[in-house]
């Protein structure tokens, strides 16, 4: 094919992504396109997102019409520079051969892990190759999905490994210590079973203190760690959050409560409430919820600082938050001060890694280089 | 990552995982075994239509073949839950509880508030219901309607494999009698089930797909029903908003009337007969409490006022199509859609 062309295709977004929905192009056909520029809307079954550029160039073709389904890898658009001629864009379009792709990316889908650990049976992900290891580390009441949009690109350079934490996604709905020790404690194992002896550690929300406890415990096992809309950090936390997810158990009481975690609330879908509330009916989850909001957010309290000791290390720290974030406070971001490289991006609420997930694995990819 | 399974192996699996975690849990009915005692049984057939099997093989004697005397082994059952155990107690047919009425009505329903509260009757009563199935008048009932008219009873009739497991384990822990209405024509019909155990609350419908401008409310197989009639309706404009009851006793009024609310006009598809049903019902609840938001005046699609035909070709002009749900709502809405 014409290495001069850049096709802009239906991405994969989750191992349970098929096809998606062309929702609206956010540059015209002819726009300058520059690394990082949103190009188009779209929507799947449990989220709706948006395409980034990877090239320069000019968009020169808008082929995926709104409100359309399309496979993945279906073509959408190409990129081009204006030197190259109309005629070559044409038969690279002609001869684009999307249900090839497609099943090639269905072939490539690596499946969900079970490892047994002394935190019960752990389900993970694991991309990549890389010399470097890194662990991403879900938030309350996540999963490993919530790094749909950032395990590719970090499996570029690295081995990447996702995983459920215990009382989350597939994992055993159990939980001995809901305090963070518990819980970093749990991560050791995970990463003893799997004969991971360091690894940089990304945490988002509890997820990050999770990373800063275990730096703090057992440092000769964490190169670096990247504390996302992060737990530990500060005195507060919305307890109309934490508590409102612990308690809903309907559609219409969780659905605003989600709606805080993003800073625009139209993305949450109807799949996303649906799959949290398929979660949420499980048998120990309201056991494991409640016992972890009680253990480390009660009264809109967090009852673990972690900053100050990071502080006092030397482990390489990267602090990323979302400048409109309504469950973690963005000024938490500050608490390490100098000692870390600390980045609050505009446009994001909690959820900054999947709102601006181009921006944060650019962020992560420099701090683990 | 989907794990596909029928509805018939989402109840079977509810009744095995509930089985594992409360031994007072037991299963009677007819057949459900395949016959004890006899050879083979440890691959018998497992009810009528096998949803029972395999399950004593593992849970042996919790599980009992009783005589053909349902007012036996309803009451039986009734008993064993008035006595702390929680029996799930097969009907093959709705249709058949007549004659076990009066330990149903009189003495299951009348337990709680007779003695004060201070008696609970955790019993499931299973059976099929609904028409489709080429079996006649006397095994084709929607009945769902005489049970939603007791207090003291609670009716569930689930529309999909994911909901049966999670309706059917709130069913058995819940301290009260449950009629457990499972329809035959969705027994093949796959969804993505968890593995684990999970429980739906009862009382609470789902907003199966959102709409703007007619509500359509189901249950059981008028659910796919509206889905299908909601697909033709997006053809031509109109948005429809499908609420599943799930539960019909105890009824999540509130969803429906903020759905009626922001759409102003219901249709509401029922399999049962017309009179005294879910479909009047639903209808008369949101004229008397949403009046002021209706635009039309509710429409109500049903099977007629007559027993299951036997006659195929009429028995599927009975049973309420997404066709008659179309026509239903350009009833509400004029045969194109309008300004509002």
């Amino acid at each position: 094919m014409n290495e001069r062309i850049k096709p802009v295709v239906m991405p994969k977004w989750g191992l349970s992504m098929s096809e998606g929905k062309v929702t609206g192009w956010l540059k015209p056909a002819g726009a300058a396109i520059a690394p990082g520029d949103e190009i188009v809307e779209v929507e799947t079954d449990k989220i709706a997102g948006v395409v980034e550029a990877h090239e320069t160039g000019t968009l020169r073709r808008v082929i995926g019409a709104p409100d359309t389904v399309y496979p993945v890898k279906a073509l959408l658009g190409i990129i081009a520079d204006d030197a190259v001629p109309d005629a070559e864009i044409d038969a690279y379009v002609a001869e684009y051969a999307t249900q090839a792709a497609a099943e090639a990316a269905k072939e490539e889908a690596p499946r969900y892990h079970f490892i047994d650990t002394p935190a019960g049976r752990l389900r993970y992900a694991r991309r990549g190759e890389g010399a470097e290891n890194v662990i991403l580390i879900h938030g309350f009441g996540g999963d490993l999905d919530n790094w749909l949009f950032n395990i590719d690109a970090l499996a570029e350079v690295a081995s990447v490994y996702a995983l459920d934490l215990p009382g989350h996604g597939q994992s055993d709905k159990k939980l001995a210590d809901p305090s963070l020790t518990g819980l970093s404690t749990a991560l050791l194992g995970f990463m003893d079973a799997l004969a991971i002896d360091r690894a940089h550690l990304v945490g988002h929300s509890m997820g990050g203190a999770i990373a800063a406890r275990t730096a703090l415990d057992a440092a000769g096992r964490v190169a670096s760690v990247t504390l996302i809309g992060s737990a530990g950090l500060g005195p507060e936390i919305n307890a109309g959050y934490t508590d409102g997810f612990v308690q809903a158990t309907s559609r219409r009481d969780l659905k605003p409560v989600l709606e805080q975690l993003f800073h625009d609330p139209e993305t949450v879908t109807r799949q996303l409430v649906d799959d949290l509330l398929k979660y949420k009916r499980l048998d120990g989850v309201a056991e494991v919820l409640t016992a972890l909001s009680g253990a480390l957010f009660a009264g809109g309290r967090q009852a673990e600082r972690v900053a100050e000791p990071l502080a006092a290390t030397d482990v390489p720290a990267l602090v990323i938050a979302g400048a409109s974030d309504k469950v973690i406070p963005a000024t938490h971001a500050q608490a390490l001060g100098a000692r870390a490289t600390v980045e609050v991006i505009e446009g994001a609420g909690h959820m900054v890694q999947m709102e601006k997930a181009g921006r944060v694995n650019e962020l992560i990819l420099a701090h683990i280089a | 990552m989907a794990r596909m399974i029928s509805y018939k192996q989402a109840i079977n699996e509810a009744l095995d995982l509930e089985m594992r975690r409360d031994p007072t849990v037991i299963l009677l009915g007819e057949d459900i075994v395949g016959g004890a005692g006899a050879p083979g049984e440890m691959d018998a057939w497992g009810g009528v239509l096998g949803v029972t099997k395999g399950l004593h093989a593992k849970h042996g004697n919790r599980l009992m073949d009783t005589p053909l005397s349902e007012s036996a082994y309803i009451g039986a059952a009734i008993g064993a839950a008035a006595c702390g155990m929680r029996p799930v107690a097969e009907l093959m047919f709705l249709d058949f509880m007549g004659v076990c009425f009066d330990q149903i009505f009189n003495q299951a329903a009348k337990f709680k508030y007779m003695f004060g509260g201070k008696a609970k009757t955790p019993v499931v009563i299973r059976a099929m219901v609904g028409a489709g199935f080429r079996a006649a008048a006397q095994h084709s009932q929607m009945l769902t309607p005489l049970f939603t008219h007791i207090p003291g009873l609670k009716v569930v009739c689930p529309s999909n494999a994911y909901d049966a497991k999670g309706l059917l384990i709130q069913a058995i822990r819940d301290d009260d009698p449950v009629i457990f209405c499972e329809h035959k024509a969705l027994y093949g019909s796959e969804a993505d089930v968890p593995e684990e155990s999970y429980a739906i609350p009862f009382g609470e419908a789902n907003i199966v797909r959102d709409g703007k401008d007619v509500t359509l409310v189901g249950y059981g197989l008028t659910v796919p029903r509206a889905l299908a009639a909601a697909d033709t309706l997006a053809r031509s404009g109109i948005s429809a908003e499908v609420i599943d009851l799930r539960t019909l006793s105890p009824i999540d009024w509130d969803t429906v009337i903020e759905s009626v609310e922001n759409t102003g006009r219901l249709v509401v598809i029922d399999e049962a007969n017309p009179r005294c049903s879910l479909a009047t019902d639903v209808a008369a609840y949101v004229a008397q409490h949403a009046f002021g938001a209706l635009k039309a005046a509710p429409q109500m699609v049903t099977a007629p006022h007559t027993p299951v035909p036997f006659s195929p070709a009429l028995e599927d002009l009975y049973i309420p199509s997404a066709e008659a749900i179309v026509a239903a709502v350009h009833k509400t809405t004029g045969p194109v859609k309008s300004a509002a």
